[in-house]
């Protein structure tokens, strides 16, 4: 049987009219938040939270519950709760469609957080960019303030809470919680050291609970359905589902929504239909640029928090690129070190300097000049990075490295030693020549070549210089006799 | 409590950190952003030590000894972290010591050299240079700035000029003035605590360029003779040709903590400059000065004083003493205003 999708987290989206508070009503909408104020018991929800066993999907993996508690048990005359929607991995949408589709599940859950933890004050942290999710975010509140759903006594119940939003400026660093928070309060987006967590001191030095888009989303359906029902979805340290952003070299693209142990290759294959023009898979990078690249051999590997650990990866927030025998792995590491390297907020010095390092040193092989000892300069550094950075950014940023060097450690190799890449992806690594045989001197080519590369008389074989060739491939684009082959 | 470093138990107390504690016992960690000044900031991410039941490593600048705490700086763990970080600052910058003016009190210097750094070993490029010398008595040199953050915290913390931020992303991070500004241009009013703090080369004061290098200088400890706040300074004086080289402010004098003004730690060419007086002058008919001895000139200020004083009233004598004197000897004037001359008009030049 193929694999299902399995909905909590984006039940109504595609349902419910965003923009209509009366659809989502109409789906058990704040059915949830009124049951929390009617029942009055505080504890009660954040050890519905606790028991339903779910985990923050930003990318930690951290009990949400347990925060919850930390938050509620913090003394201060003023707390907030924040929504984390700074999504920034390169091909991950999770949260942005999410707001699009359903902003009210979003706002439902805030309220119903700030009612456990004894919060007042909502702030949604976005992108500036996200438009339509700000814009749906706004016809939300307005429609639920008017609801009296948010804002000033909520149900009569005496529960105040008020929502706003905080607009990002696109910095990757700022998904990390202290740094969003420093960003919200108008400094510069650097995290700082923990302890103290955000719970004790967070916005404006006021206990805080951060949680992300996803995590959020599942919480009026665990209140309305109970937390063993979420307990009972997913496998024994990871419950409930995970929204993927499937993308990348599969057939069918897009957000997908699977219960915790669903195995990659039941997402890639059944979910997402097969590699795209039925080629061979080679690799998986989840977590984004924090994540790892998975492999054939880890096809069959249920996913969850522990198992992507364990195997060099992590849940991250959730983009899944997949890659297909032509994506070289030596540029792949380079392209996510290139993210991280210019995403680092330059606050701790190993991943300000360390990430540049990597970076110039894949550079370094990826155009021929690499050698055996930079591959162990790679990982001892990786290493080095990994144990000193300040905050996740830095401690997870060398993982797309370490793993394809663990999986595809004989890429690595053919790049430095036999100066030669598998993929054809590197340009330096690479050769145009002409097919004697196949040639039959039609100029074709020669007429393409921005470089003036390809010498050759009218219906003679022609000749590339390689001096001058600059690997643009639009002499293989043109030729229609199979006559231009890349080596 | 006690707390065991690397194999031997120390006293230490509740409150202090591991870098605390191992420095006051003498045990080097090498550490970059770490200023008793401005607090730990887990920047620089050098001083990373191993805790037993503490998982990975540790910075020593942030994590307060708990009793029993046993630490290990020197495992291989640790080094291998304190090394390539260091190589990581080291290969990111310009540092080259020969002709810096921070040689020998360069804390990169000497991480590099406890933790047996040669070369740096991660450089890919050269680099342009990169120096804002547009202030008066600053000179700023980027490529040797790590970025470790203890000019910006004194900056904004220390003296509250908040001139002093960083600026930019990534590997790109700079300090910057004001809102990217050269430091000539900015608001900075040069009162040189970035300098005393900064732990590299960074930011240097332009005129010890060239003259005697720390360990060439004596230090004296005097009191700076511009205000009445009364400053420790530190004057670093090379006896060779009895010329200073340089001022800092005393970090554990209670009165100043450091910090001193553009004045005081700037403005000392006055004491061995050619026009400097050095004896009473007096004024001839023709409006020229002659020198004159101390006896000649206190007889001529007292016989005038009391010609003034017996023809027009005390009333039409005024005191004015000066903010470069002592609170003792600001004390005395008035009071020889007050009962010798007989006249309350006394005043100070800080008023004005």
């Amino acid at each position: 049987m193929k694999a299902k999708q399995l909905k909590i987290a984006l039940r109504n989206c595609g349902v419910t009219d965003p923009e209509n508070i009366q659809d989502y009503i109409a789906c058990e909408g704040y059915l949830a938040l009124g049951s929390c104020l009617i029942a009055g018991n505080r504890q009660a929800v954040v050890d519905t939270i606790k028991q339903s066993g779910l985990r923050g999907r930003g990318g930690g993996g951290f009990l949400t519950g347990q925060k919850w508690e930390f938050a509620s048990q913090s003394e201060a005359d003023k707390k907030y709760v924040v929504c984390n929607a700074d999504e920034g991995d390169p091909g991950a949408f999770m949260d942005r469609a999410l707001l699009e589709g359903d902003p009210h599940s979003v706002l439902e859950a805030m309220a119903i957080c700030g009612y456990a933890i004894g919060a007042d004050q909502g702030l949604i942290y976005i992108r500036a960019e996200s438009l339509l999710a700000i814009k749906r975010l706004k016809v939300a509140i307005a429609q639920a303030e008017e609801a009296g759903l948010i804002g000033k006594n909520i149900l009569n119940s005496g529960f105040d809470f008020k929502i706003g939003l905080k607009y990002g400026a696109g910095a990757f660093v700022c998904g990390e919680e202290t740094a969003l928070i420093k960003s919200m309060e108008g400094n510069r987006g650097e995290p700082v050291s923990k302890p103290p967590y955000p719970t004790e001191c967070g916005y404006l030095g006021k206990p805080t609970n951060v949680n992300n888009v996803e995590t959020f989303a599942n919480v009026p359906a665990i209140i309305n359905k109970g937390a063993e029902w979420f307990a009972s979805i997913g496998t024994e340290k990871s419950k409930g589902t995970k929204v993927f952003a499937l993308a990348g070299k599969v057939k069918k693209v897009g957000l997908v929504e699977v219960p915790m142990g669903t195995t990659l290759r039941e997402l890639i294959y059944d979910i997402g239909d097969g590699i795209l023009n039925d080629k061979v898979f080679q690799a998986v990078q989840i977590g984004g640029p924090s994540g790892g690249c998975l492999t054939v051999k880890n096809l069959d590997m249920p996913i969850d928090y522990e198992s992507l650990i364990a195997a060099g990866s992590m849940m991250g927030s959730g983009g899944m690129i997949v890659m297909d025998e032509d994506d070289c792995m030596v540029a792949v590491a380079k392209f996510y070190l290139d993210f991280t390297m210019e995403e680092s907020c330059g606050k701790c010095a190993p991943c300000r300097e360390g990430n540049k390092a990597l970076y110039n040193i894949l550079n370094k092989i990826t155009h021929g000049k690499g050698t055996m000892a930079d591959i162990d300069r790679l990982k001892e550094l990786s290493v080095v990075i990994k144990s000193t950075s300040l905050c996740g950014l830095g401690q997870t940023s060398p993982n797309p490295v370490l793993s394809t060097i663990d999986n595809f450690y004989d890429e690595y190799v053919q790049h430095v030693v036999d100066k030669k890449c598998r993929a054809k992806r590197c340009r330096a690594l690479i050769e145009y020549s002409v097919v004697e045989e196949n040639c039959i001197g039609c100029g074709a080519c020669k007429r393409a070549c921005p470089a003036d590369a390809i010498s050759g008389a009218p219906q003679k074989v022609h000749l590339i210089d390689q001096k001058k060739c600059v690997k643009c491939d639009a002499c293989l684009q043109k030729c229609r006799f199979n006559a231009i082959v890349v080596k | 409590m006690l707390v065991t470093i690397n194999g031997k138990q120390f006293e230490a107390e509740a409150g202090q950190t591991i870098l605390q504690v191992a420095r006051k016992h003498g045990i080097y960690i090498p550490s970059l952003c770490y200023h008793e000044k401005v607090g730990a900031a887990g920047k620089c991410r050098v001083c990373v030590v191993e805790v037993e039941g503490m998982r990975g490593l540790q910075t020593s600048c942030s994590v307060v000894v708990r009793e029993g705490m046993t630490v290990s700086t020197r495992t291989e763990k640790a080094i291998q972290a304190q090394k390539l970080v260091v190589d990581l600052l080291l290969s990111s910058g310009t540092h080259d010591c020969l002709a810096c003016a921070q040689n020998g009190k360069c804390e990169l210097q000497d991480a590099a050299y406890y933790l047996d750094i040669e070369h740096p070993t991660l450089v890919f490029a050269d680099m342009e240079p990169h120096c804002d010398e547009s202030s008066e008595f600053i000179k700023v040199d980027h490529n040797k700035c790590i970025s470790c953050g203890r000019c910006v915290a004194a900056c904004q913390k220390t003296v509250t000029n908040d001139v002093l931020d960083f600026g930019y992303r990534g590997a790109n991070t700079e300090i910057v003035f004001d809102d990217g500004k050269k430091m000539g241009d900015s608001t900075c009013v040069q009162c040189g605590e970035c300098v005393q703090i900064c732990p590299v080369g960074a930011l240097t004061e332009k005129s010890v360029k060239g003259k005697a290098r720390y360990w060439e200088t004596e230090r004296v400890k005097s009191v700076c003779p511009y205000c009445g706040v009364g400053c420790s300074m530190e004057i670093h004086v090379d006896r060779k040709l009895n010329k200073i080289v340089r001022v800092n402010g005393v970090e554990s004098s209670p009165v100043n903590e450091g910090m001193l003004c553009v004045k005081g730690r700037f403005g000392y060419d006055f004491v061995d400059h050619p026009e400097r007086l050095t004896t009473p002058l007096i004024r001839n008919d023709d409006g020229s000065f002659r020198k004159a001895s101390w006896d000649e000139a206190l007889d001529l200020v007292s016989t005038r004083l009391t010609e003034i004083k017996t023809k027009h009233g005390p009333d039409k004598i005024m005191g004015m003493s000066s903010a470069k004197v002592t609170n003792e000897e600001n004390y005395t004037f008035q009071k020889f205003m007050r009962t010798v001359i007989g006249t309350n008009n006394v005043d100070h030049c800080a008023r004005l």
